[in-house]
């Protein structure tokens, strides 16, 4: 019997333990360190049953080796035994367990109650794709499909009465044969880029960053688990914007003014480029501590954000970055030129425990 | 069910020939090969193929084969106590490697059939198992997948508190089904040591033997039986005071015979309790086990079974298995080295009166009587041994020293495990303290009607180290849960004793001098 009911059941548990401490999880940037290509690896303590006993820290015990009184053991505490017994006392260890960003990203769905998205403009792009799901009389001996060759001349045999239970041999003749052959499938095909801005003026601290590399991290989670093949593009600015990788973009520490509108710029002419927005599900996210440089440069940006951006965009969301330096203007001007639109969302993150809540506000509308 | 390569099953005649020319003694021993991932799920099921669903069997799943993946460990056998004995072989592994554990495995299989401390399991188990699974699993589809775990849950976390010597000295408490045999020999010595005393008169009073009908009065005045039977009845009375008379050890068969359950909840518990005996002796006796195992492939393997070119990998994998390491008591080099010393000292007549009185050095050191008499030696302590009287009785100063050992502690200060003392009755101590059952606290249930409320009293005999609280507040609380009524432990925290409280909201420490129980029953 397969030990898999058990192994599903016991990662449940886990999957419903990381729901409960997602705060901790999601405030903790340990977690992105541990990035693979398709996993995270979560670490969880190891769940106990609670029984009468002594604390290997109460307890001590005996060892072997050299060492004077009051030297240390070092920190190598794994068992050198090897064979293991029925019955062998389970060790005490960290599990690490391996989530998928997809499993992730259901847990902080389920958690924050995300709905799901609805892509727009999905029926308009098709892409084409063979799938082998049929059968052919004739085709490349490399497709040959020999369970149905097989079963092909079974039938045969036995209409033909030439099949003798005693004696199974089936032997296939050229009519028999059969081969996989290919349909062509339209399947539409949603896609979607993700792009950040982020404001690198001198006032946005290490702290700062660290709230927008996370954020980010979650962001990306959700949304990849909605588009396969999903975009990320990254743009810096501050009085002038460039685009970045993402490693840059979690890094740079520039210093300067801060005139949002450069970024603004530069996204229109990427989204312009290489993202048109009747075949692209588009996202943008900008951070920033929301200190612009003057109300000029404030005022074109709204222009552009009215005339542009939430025209062309599935979701355009500002998040605010509180920072000691910030005024925090520009998200007091957003929400009064905005504070009715659907498809802004802005967010004031104090510190790293509103993270959740920040992207609770984000992606709550299922855009 | 052998499923061994013709060169494998070649080898396994081979060793289990050799096995049996030295005089071990086993049960039939099929062994499997069997994938890395199966034997992880065997393992993780304490090396049952089959097992009552729960998720801390899964949890060990993913320990172990993840602990395989990362190349942190590995497992190369597998051998469960059952007539005939089941061992696993894991594919892939050296042919060495593979003939080292059958010689290994035929050690364990000798010893669970002949140590006595093995004598009372239920060599079916295998069966019981995949019993105690179906059962499991129509409570399941009765009650509900949540329900029933949950309440598994509760029962695990209690699944340490039995009572493991009971079973050898009371034979009504055996598990096994043969309690048929031992009532009728109980019957037989009542009978006999009755005698001529008439029954109702003498019975307990604990009066003089009379021979002639006519001196009864005068060897047993009656004012002398009047007071003793006075003395019984208020005995009597006291003892109705308390239930159970006695503090009793197996708090699992308490709690199943007076917790307030329905049937299917006692029958998990019974299971639990059940399974947790059946592998209390391997607890018992697993530094003897594996001496015994190791003592044995390296035995067969060097001198009948290892090929010329097989001498490194062999030497390799031996010394990884008995490796010493200064965080952690291996069982393999104690045992194998004690086997060893043991075998040695009987073979040179190292033992007895003279040998313990004799102070002379030079002397000691080249003893020799040339009695031969250790392989019967060890054969006798893998018998009638368990760990706690084998380390006691063979563990001397001079194999403490010679083998480097110490005692450590965790120092609070530096936050780190320190060597404390190369002292010998220390380690002497530390290491019995460890084995004595099995490493766990001993508990027992002392008052099922505390303070006359219905609340359970349980006891921990204090041995010089505190309980775990963060655990012990958890089994409490479990505890509560199976009883319905408050729960207390009386034990010692921090140098007093305390008496904790579980009232069903939150775990209290009560004043003690108020409320132990010795002062409700004083007269």
């Amino acid at each position: 019997m397969s030990i898999s009911e058990d192994h599903k059941r016991f990662r449940d548990i886990v999957k419903g333990k990381i729901k409960e401490n997602l705060k901790k999880y999601v405030s903790q940037g340990e977690l992105i360190g541990k990035r693979e290509k398709e996993f995270v690896k979560i670490p969880v303590p190891q769940i106990d049953m609670p029984t009468f006993r002594y604390g290997p820290k109460q307890q001590g015990g005996v060892g072997q080796g050299q060492g004077k009184p009051g030297e240390g053991l070092g920190q190598d505490g794994e068992e050198a035994g090897q064979g293991q017994q029925a019955g062998n006392a389970p060790g005490e260890h960290q599990l690490e367990m391996d989530v998928t960003m997809d499993e992730l990203a259901e847990i902080l769905g389920q958690a924050l109650e995300l709905p799901r998205i609805e892509p727009k403009g999905s029926h308009q792009i098709k892409s084409q794709k063979n799938r082998y799901s049929g059968l052919a009389p004739v085709g490349p001996e490399g497709l040959k499909h020999f369970k149905s060759v097989y079963k092909q001349a079974l039938k045969r045999q036995i209409a033909s009465g030439s099949y003798d239970p005693h004696n199974p041999k089936i032997l296939p003749i050229r009519r028999d044969f059969r081969y996989r052959t290919f349909k062509t499938v339209m399947k539409p095909q949603t896609q979607a880029v993700i792009i950040y801005i982020m404001d690198v003026s001198g006032s946005m601290g290490d702290e700062q960053k660290e709230i927008v590399r996370l954020e980010s991290f979650w962001i990306n989670a959700w949304l990849k688990k909605h588009y396969k093949g999903l975009e990320s593009r990254y743009i810096i600015h501050d009085a002038a914007a460039k685009e970045v990788d993402e490693e840059t973009f979690f890094k740079t520490a520039e210093s300067g003014g801060t005139l949002i509108s450069s970024a603004y710029k530069l996204a229109k002419e990427l989204i312009e480029k290489k993202y048109p927005p009747h075949e692209w599900n588009i996202y943008i996210f900008q951070f920033s501590d929301g200190d612009n440089w003057s109300a000029d440069d404030t005022k074109l940006c709204m222009d552009m954000l009215k005339n542009y951006f939430l025209v062309n965009t599935n979701l355009f969301c500002y998040g605010q970055v509180e920072s000691r330096y910030g005024s925090g203007q520009f998200l007091k001007d957003l929400n009064a030129e905005f504070s009715k639109d659907e498809r802004m969302v802005t967010s004031s993150i104090s510190s790293k425990d509103k993270i959740l809540d920040s992207i609770k506000q984000f992606l709550g509308k299922g855009k | 069910m052998a499923n061994l390569t013709p060169e494998l099953e070649g080898w396994r005649k081979k060793i289990e020939k050799v096995a049996k020319d030295y005089g071990l003694d086993f049960f039939d021993t099929v062994f499997e090969v069997i994938t890395y991932d199966q034997i992880s799920q065997f393992a993780a099921r304490g090396g049952f193929p089959v097992r009552y669903p729960h998720w801390k069997f899964g949890m060990e799943y993913e320990q172990l084969s993840k602990s395989y993946e990362y190349g942190l460990s590995k497992i190369y056998e597998m051998v469960i106590n059952t007539d005939p004995c089941y061992a696993y072989l894991m594919e892939g592994n050296l042919l060495m490697d593979q003939k080292l554990v059958m010689a290994h495995v035929y050690g364990h299989a000798d010893f669970f059939k002949n140590n006595i401390w093995f004598s009372k399991t239920n060599r079916k188990m295998m069966d019981v198992m995949a019993n105690h699974a179906v059962r499991v699993r129509r409570y399941i589809d009765r009650y509900g997948y949540d329900v029933v775990e949950n309440f598994i849950d509760k029962a695990l976390s209690l699944e340490n508190l039995i009572d493991r010597y009971s079973v050898y000295t009371n034979p009504s408490e055996s598990w096994e089904q043969n309690s048929g045999s031992s009532n009728e020999l109980k019957q037989n010595v009542n009978e006999n040591s009755q005698g001529q005393a008439d029954k109702a008169y003498g019975q307990g009073l604990g009066l003089l033997r009379y021979n002639k009908e006519y001196m009864r009065d005068y060897i047993n005045p009656p004012k002398f039986v009047a007071e003793q039977k006075q003395k019984m009845a208020d005995q009597a009375l006291k003892k109705t005071v308390r239930y159970p008379a006695e503090p009793q050890k197996d708090v699992l068969k308490f709690l199943i015979e007076n917790a307030p359950l329905a049937e299917w909840q006692q029958e998990i518990l019974s299971m639990i309790r059940e399974e947790s005996y059946y592998f209390s002796p391997q607890g018992m006796t697993k530094t003897m086990n594996e001496g015994w195992a190791s003592y044995w492939h390296s035995t067969i393997m060097t001198q009948k079974i290892l090929t010329p070119d097989e001498f490194i990998d062999f030497a390799d994998h031996h010394s990884g298995t008995v490796a010493m390491s200064p965080q952690g008591y291996n069982p393999y080099k104690v045992g194998i080295e004690l086997m060893r010393e043991i075998e040695e000292r009987w073979n040179k007549g190292q033992f007895g009166r003279e040998w313990t009185e004799c102070d002379d050095f030079k002397e000691k050191k080249n003893w020799d009587k040339k009695l031969g008499l250790g392989r019967e030696k060890i054969f006798e302590v893998r018998k009638i041994y368990n760990d706690v009287t084998f380390i006691d009785e063979f563990l001397t100063e001079d194999f403490a020293v010679k083998y480097k050992m110490f005692v450590y502690k965790f120092n609070k200060k530096t936050q780190k495990f320190e060597v404390n003392t190369r002292d010998f009755k220390a380690i002497k101590a530390q290491l019995l303290f460890q084995m004595t059952n099995f490493g766990q606290p001993i508990i027992s249930v002392v008052d099922a009607n505390f303070e006359n409320r219905g609340e359970l009293l349980l006891g921990h005999r204090w041995e010089g180290i505190d309980l775990q609280p963060d655990y012990l507040n958890e089994t409490l609380k479990n505890i509560f849960s199976i009883w319905q009524r408050p729960v207390c432990l009386v034990t010692v925290m921090d140098e007093a004793e305390v008496l904790l409280r579980f009232d069903g909201e939150k775990v209290q420490s009560v004043n003690i001098k108020a409320t132990l129980p010795t002062d409700n029953i004083a007269p």
